[in-house]
């Protein structure tokens, strides 16, 4: 790896392991993260607000779930489809599931490419988890138009508590509405890297800053927590 | 005193970051208005929060006019008197002392204190503060939407907040909660900057406990609001859904005027304790940064190092995490459970220890220092007496059997003014004294800004005092007329217009302050760099006030903490920050 790309974290002498490294960390002067660069920084903290921002749609939801006195919906048969003449309970969000993460392999691979500079398999690697994202949300819009058309609005629905449609909207909908920044982000940090932006070190339009290729793995670390957070909505929205 | 392990001049540690480029402004727009510098977002951030923040104080009078002398004022009826409560809870709180604290001095001392050129990101620092202006925009419009402003109260508790009894139910509540959700989008990309800036953007030598008290208690400010924050956020969300879509997240089944409606099996309390995971942390997010300045406020104007500075800052750290366990305080009548009050009690007396530490801190500094009755060290002042009059009464209303009668009184009304709205407005002022001459060069008026205080200070008990009185003999709050009723004596009404005098008193003395802010801007005194002769880095830049990039060619090197006053053998009563240690007299203290 003699090409890894100038991250704008320097590289720190020593680094004790242990409790011990990290007070050393904490109580030297400049940066309390080594190693870590502000827009790295900056991410793990927006990560950890929006997951109190999920933690309390998801604490809502289950407040509302454990309260209601009438009959909560049985999501195996309401997310259940007829394919073939076969009826399948919650398979299209087990394949929607199975795109997701597997989208959150091709974004570690374009992170590895990223770090060796290797422009078009980065660029090409970030499309294709841009396109697995956006067949995510094409399938939740199919799973939203076929609960609408059978009836399901966020006031009511036809199988017991009113609650379940107005939390499946606003939860999945807040995760896909997540999900679509993260596409769009995607292409625009694949467009700079086809574009070659990060290695001429062209100037960002807004920012008037030199971009680097560490905005991959930041864009990534954005990506792998929509991810990380679907697995909750499914465990807690869908299996429970 | 801290360990110094750069102690020698030779020994300064190599810069971990280069140097990042800055952005520069090409034209008057992009220098003046859409600014990337987070001095001019300070000052931006500032007078909007304060053009507001009078907006807030006008609405005080005028429900202050409508206790003191009921049924004179023939333009207040009760659901204007409800509105006014509302918006003037609302922008007090958020739109103005947490924007001051955090976006206003947050911007301005952030880079200076802790020796950066500018916050990291800051395209995204003035995005923050156009969003945050949109929210006030939209605020203030309720005010001419039909229906006007919400009159729900700033707490918002679903149901009454979206039924047809309260006012501004058409417009006003909707326009509210999307205000609410632009000013935390707004907020977070201002706070993960304030945040990442302290963690990782420090000059060489500027370790964590090394920083100013300011930074640490506006750095843990931050931090908190950014994780409270969001369940404000999902309130509002879920609360504009049931407004807008007709969902039942917090409306139970009802019937109102006859008709049942059509929402049901949604939880009101659900809301409370959403809206209270944000509502008490955000007492500390405007708490701790009056915590910090007052304490660099007291250090330099007695001429002593702050008393206990470690101890100082574990109280600061402390008293945030605390303040995400104690919310259901605020419950204690919504019908919990015993066990779950005698919970939230106990946590919520655990703070006083902390608090009470840093109390003692501010007094022990104070013994025998060489105090200054300087106009910022007079607010200081006035604020430790303020808060600690404030926290006592804190300590009935955390108990659950002396809350419960107390509940919704006008006690609870005088506690929280005294304790988050004189306490920390208290601070702002003095700070503003403080630090006005580094924003502008110039000295604020002192005769106007004794008088500002004395009236100030001793208007806010004269307002405060009698209304405690007021609420033991339970007169209940948010009512715009108690009206004869038997538990309430005569006496209370004359006391009503006595506090009504006050408050217009103190308001005409924030008037004189204003002006003094104008005046002194053109015709006070010119300050230099440093006039109270202070030892950290804001006062060492090469201009005032500090040009962009604060620094000129050199980041500073910081030395030493930031409290070395009055040191025995020094050449002067205080040692900048970054003056080295073996070589007193090598770098040049303030210019």
């Amino acid at each position: 790896m003699a090409e890894t790309a100038l991250t704008n974290s320097a590289q720190s002498p020593v680094l004790t392991p242990g409790w011990r490294g990290i007070a050393d960390d904490w109580s030297s002067d400049q940066r309390a993260f080594k190693n870590v660069s502000w827009g790295k920084a900056m991410m793990w903290i927006f990560l950890l607000s929006d997951t109190f921002i999920f933690s309390c749609f998801l604490l809502s939801y289950m407040t509302a779930r454990m309260s209601t006195t009438v009959p909560w919906p049985n999501p195996s048969e309401v997310f259940a489809l007829e394919i073939a003449g076969h009826h399948i309970p919650l398979i299209l969000i087990a394949i929607m599931t199975f795109v997701l993460i597997s989208s959150s392999g091709t974004m570690a691979m374009a992170v590895n490419f990223g770090y060796r500079r290797d422009r078009t398999k980065t660029a090409v690697l970030m499309l294709l988890t841009a396109a697995l994202g956006a067949t995510f949300v094409g399938m939740q819009a199919f799973e939203w138009t076929k609960l609408i058309m059978e009836g399901v609005r966020p006031w009511e629905n036809p199988w017991g508590a009113a609650q379940f449609g107005s939390s499946f909207f606003m939860i999945t909908g807040f995760h896909g509405t997540h999900v679509t920044i993260g596409v769009i982000f995607l292409i625009a940090i694949a467009r700079k890297v086809w574009r070659g932006d990060f290695d001429h070190g062209r100037r960002g339009f807004f920012t008037s800053r030199k971009g680097n290729y560490e905005i991959v793995e930041i864009t990534g670390l954005y990506w792998h927590f929509v991810d990380l957070v679907w697995v909750f909505i499914f465990a807690f929205f869908y299996l429970w | 005193m801290v360990d110094v392990p750069y102690d020698a001049v030779t020994d300064v540690p190599p810069a971990e970051v280069p140097e990042v480029d800055l952005y520069h402004p090409k034209s008057w727009w992009t220098q003046y208005v859409f600014s990337q510098d987070a001095k001019v977002i300070a000052i931006q951030y500032s007078l909007t929060a304060t053009a507001i923040g009078l907006v807030a104080l006008v609405l005080s009078w005028l429900m202050r006019l409508q206790l003191g002398f009921p049924g004179t004022f023939s333009f207040i009826d009760a659901n204007q008197y409800l509105q006014f409560i509302t918006m003037h809870g609302m922008i007090m709180v958020i739109y103005l002392l947490t924007a001051l604290f955090l976006g206003g001095f947050g911007n301005y001392l952030i880079p200076l204190m802790v020796g950066a050129r500018d916050m990291v990101f800051p395209y995204v620092n003035m995005l923050s503060y156009w969003i945050y202006l949109l929210a006030v925009i939209v605020l203030a419009s309720t005010f001419f939407v039909p229906g006007g402003p919400t009159g729900a109260g700033w707490t918002l508790y679903p149901p009454q907040a979206i039924l047809s009894g309260t006012p501004g139910q058409d417009w006003g509540i909707i326009l509210m909660l999307a205000s609410l959700i632009l000013f935390i989008i707004g907020f977070t990309m201002g706070g993960l900057n304030y945040v990442v800036t302290v963690l990782q953007a420090r000059t060489r030598g500027m370790t964590l406990m090394r920083m100013p008290l300011t930074v640490w208690g506006i750095f843990t400010a931050t931090v908190m609001a950014l994780l409270a924050f969001p369940a404000l956020f999902v309130a509002s969300v879920m609360m504009l859904f049931d407004r807008l879509l007709g969902t039942s997240f917090f409306m139970p089944a009802l019937v109102e005027m006859g008709q049942q409606m059509k929402y049901g099996g949604g939880s009101p309390i659900l809301f409370q304790h959403l809206f209270w995971f944000f509502g008490h942390p955000e007492v500390y997010i405007v708490a701790l940064p009056a915590f910090g300045i007052v304490s660099d406020l007291i250090s330099v104007h007695a001429r002593k190092n702050i008393f206990g500075y470690r101890m100082m800052v574990w109280a600061i750290v402390g008293i945030g995490a605390l303040s995400f366990v104690v919310w259901a305080h605020h419950m204690y009548v919504s019908g919990m459970h015993p066990k779950f009050g005698f919970f939230f009690a106990t946590t919520t007396l655990i703070i006083a220890i902390p608090t009470a530490i840093k109390v003692y801190n501010w007094v022990l500094t104070l013994w025998r220092g060489d105090i200054h009755l300087t106009v910022p060290m007079l607010f200081a002042l006035g604020f430790i007496i303020t808060f600690v009059n404030g926290g006592l009464t804190g300590l009935f209303l955390g108990n659950v059997v002396v809350d419960v009668p107390l509940s919704d009184t006008m006690f609870v009304v005088a506690h929280f003014h005294m304790v988050m709205g004189v306490a920390p407005i208290m601070v702002v002022l003095g700070a503003i004294y403080h630090w006005y001459p580094k924003v502008t060069g110039r000295m604020l008026d002192d005769w106007m800004g004794k008088f500002h205080f004395w009236v100030t200070f001793l208007g806010a008990y004269l307002i405060f005092f009698p209304m405690h009185y007021i609420g033991l003999l339970g007169v209940p709050r948010r009512y715009h007329d108690v009206g004869e009723a038997a538990f309430i004596p005569s006496s209370t009404h004359t006391l009503n217009a006595f506090i009504t005098v006050m408050a217009l008193t103190v308001g005409f003395a924030q008037m004189v302050f204003l002006f003094n802010l104008v005046w002194s801007y053109f015709k006070g005194r010119p300050s230099g760099g440093n006039p109270w002769r202070a030892t950290t880095l804001e006062w060492q830049t090469p201009e005032t006030p500090p040009g962009h990039g604060n620094w000129g060619k050199e980041l500073p090197v910081v030395y030493r903490w930031a409290y070395d006053y009055s040191v025995p053998g020094a050449a002067q009563d205080f040692i900048p920050q970054n003056q080295p240690r073996a070589t007193p007299a090598l770098q040049g203290a303030a210019p």
